[in-house]
């Protein structure tokens, strides 16, 4: 939703408050129950419409940690919905302190009112938008509740804390009134009438409400399980029928079986990569297109992560010609990666345990790949370190500086 | 010590289990060679089974039905306490891994290895050290980075929350491929001295408590 609409609505809001208060200062009676009732809906409307920032700003959040890059339809800038919010309240404040003048009742009343009805109000309405899984509103990162913990103690709390906001606000505004002695017994009445009706009524409630959660449950393990089967068909359907048709070939079989697997991993762990984002999962990435190309198996271990800026995107290079190389020359069927990111630095190593060289006897050609290397990490300001001997494999070492 | 340990292999895989059992009763080595005793496929069996046979070397799977591998180390431990396990696991989910090192598992390897290497494993653990995959020696360096996406929760004791320079170093060479004999070469020390090491990281993540943050921490990013 537009956040311009919230700043008009709000701006409206004020201005209106403020004629009811010049109203009622120059004794014009009829205008104020009209001006009043004007307030109240565009205070409302403003603050629908800064629910609905809200409610973009969380998506646009949700979409960044699942990874989608798809930019919000509407751009949402903070300072501005802030404007709005100092605006809405200013005109809630005006609006109470006018009913306050007109009616009688206490300003105070008014804001517990308010305020719990909002609080309810936030709740009912953030359960029907998230479901089971949404990202917590503000109140429930307040109370400690992640996303995928739902916890229903702080939605009792918060539900009870309304409630009892209503209470109090309507037995402020009743004593304000003088009301509150008279009424007591009526009250009493009232509240045996209203515990009856909620005797009749709750036990069709319950069971609507149940319905509606099993529905529901079933609704989204409906469409869980056809997500599933989408997955399933597309990726490992098609490599099952890929390996029986290439049965002769081992090599081949067991590298398809390989990269299935490792996809089939990364589905179900639920984890999303972002390997043009992220340096380990780019590093991920890398060993499995090269595993491909040189038919080799690739094992990468890493411990940390690091954003793929442009230092991390030339080691990143450096190591995907050091794993090429080791396939290569290294006459192995295994190469181990291993990435960690601590004290300071970035280290990749790749190491195989093939025939391994000396050093200083290196034919032109890979001397002029291992240059490479060394000089591109040169050049991104760390450093490369080879080190190889027949009999127990190579392994490069490359480095760089981070400041944490 | 005999050089044949007796095994029990614990799997709901049917055909896995078979398929191991060739591998260690078969091994070209003789020397390097296991005896399987006995098969479980599911909780009650397992336990059972391992109670009865006193195996020296349980190979478990870490996703059982009916509790799991954690379920079948807690309850034969209760009787059995010096029992010796072996995790297999196909899952490479650190939150799996460290679940069963925690529940008192001497290593972890997955479902891909080579005979040879699970032969290897096998009478590592044996021998009474831990067998250190290189990826769970990411994992473990993760872990005590802060940055494990699994549970583990707070102590007061800041020996255990962390690891030595010395243990990260073996650690970092494991991780790097290093074979113990390499590690002890490089690091001039003895090899018995890296299983020393490794031992007492294997002991840490048994008995440590520290936060968790992962899921928490990504959250911040975010918000903040």
């Amino acid at each position: 939703m537009n956040p311009v609409p919230a700043r008009i609505t709000a701006t409206l809001a004020v201005l209106v408050a403020a004629a009811l208060v010049l109203a009622e200062r120059q004794g014009t009676a009829p205008l104020q129950p009209l001006l009043g009732a004007l307030t109240g809906v565009l205070v409302i409307a403003a603050a629908i419409a800064r629910a609905g920032i809200c409610r973009d700003r969380r998506n646009l959040r949700l979409a960044l940690r699942d990874g989608r890059s798809t930019a919000p339809a509407a751009p949402v800038a903070g300072s501005r919905t802030v404007a709005g919010t100092v605006l809405i309240l200013g005109g809630v404040i005006v609006a109470l302190l006018t009913l306050q003048a007109s009616l009688g009742i206490s300003f105070w009343a008014l804001l517990l009112l308010g305020a719990g009805g909002m609080v309810l109000w936030s709740q009912t309405s953030e359960a029907a938008r998230t479901g089971a899984g949404g990202a917590p509103s503000g109140w429930q990162r307040l109370l400690g509740r992640r996303a995928d913990h739902p916890n229903g103690a702080a939605d009792r709390m918060i539900v009870a804390s309304g409630i009892g906001l209503v209470v109090l606000g309507a037995l402020v505004a009743l004593s304000s009134l003088g009301a509150l002695d008279a009424t007591r017994t009526s009250v009493l009445q009232l509240i045996v009438a209203l515990a009856a009706v909620l005797v009749v009524v709750a036990p069709f409630w319950l069971r609507l409400s149940r319905r509606a959660a099993r529905e529901r449950a079933e609704r989204i393990r409906g469409d869980e399980r056809a997500e599933v089967a989408a997955h399933l068909h597309d990726s490992v359907l098609q490599t099952l029928a890929l390996i029986q048709r290439r049965g002769d070939d081992p090599r081949e079989v067991a590298a398809l079986a390989r990269r299935q697997e490792r996809e089939l991993r990364l589905w179900l762990s639920g984890r999303s990569e972002r390997p043009d984002v992220e340096l380990m999962a780019a590093l991920r990435a890398a060993a499995a297109a090269v595993e491909i190309e040189q038919a080799v198996e690739i094992e990468v271990v890493t411990s940390g992560e690091w954003p793929l800026d442009d230092r991390a995107a030339a080691l990143l290079g450096a190591a995907r010609e050091a794993m090429a190389n080791a396939a290569r020359h290294g006459g192995v069927d295994r190469v181990a990666v291993f990435a960690e990111v601590a004290d300071g630095r970035i280290e990749v190593f790749v190491r195989d345990r093939g025939g391994g060289f000396d050093l200083d006897a290196v034919p032109t050609d890979r001397r002029g790949v291992r240059e490479s290397i060394v000089g591109r990490m040169r050049r991104a300001g760390g450093h490369a370190t080879i080190s190889s001997s027949p009999g127990s494999g190579t392994e490069v070492e490359l480095s760089l500086e981070i400041r944490s | 010590m005999t050089s044949h340990p007796t095994v029990v292999l614990v799997d709901d895989h049917a055909l896995f289990r078979s398929g191991v059992r060739t591998e260690i009763e078969g091994a070209d080595d003789a020397g390097a060679r296991a005896t399987v005793v006995g098969e479980a496929g599911d909780v009650d069996e397992a336990v059972r089974l391992i109670l009865d046979r006193e195996p020296d070397v349980v190979l478990l799977d870490v996703h059982m039905p009916g509790g799991g591998g954690a379920e079948i180390l807690r309850r034969v431990h209760e009787t059995r306490p010096g029992q010796r396990f072996l995790a297999l696991s196909v899952s490479d989910e650190p939150e799996d891994v460290i679940r069963l090192i925690r529940a008192g598992a001497r290593g972890y390897v997955t479902k891909t290895i080579s005979g040879d290497e699970l032969t290897a494993a096998i009478h590592t653990v044996h021998a009474g050290d831990a067998v250190f995959s290189p990826r769970l020696a990411g994992f473990v360096l993760d872990a005590f980075a802060g940055r494990s996406s699994g549970e583990i929760t707070v102590t007061a004791d800041p020996e255990l929350d962390q690891l030595t320079d010395r243990e990260r170093e073996v650690l970092r060479l494991i991780a790097r491929g290093y074979m113990y004999k390499e590690i002890a070469r490089r690091l001039t020390i003895s090899p018995k001295t890296v299983e020393h090491h490794v031992s007492a990281v294997l002991r840490k993540l048994q008995l440590s408590n520290r936060h968790e943050l992962t899921r928490w921490a990504t959250e911040r990013r975010l918000v903040d």
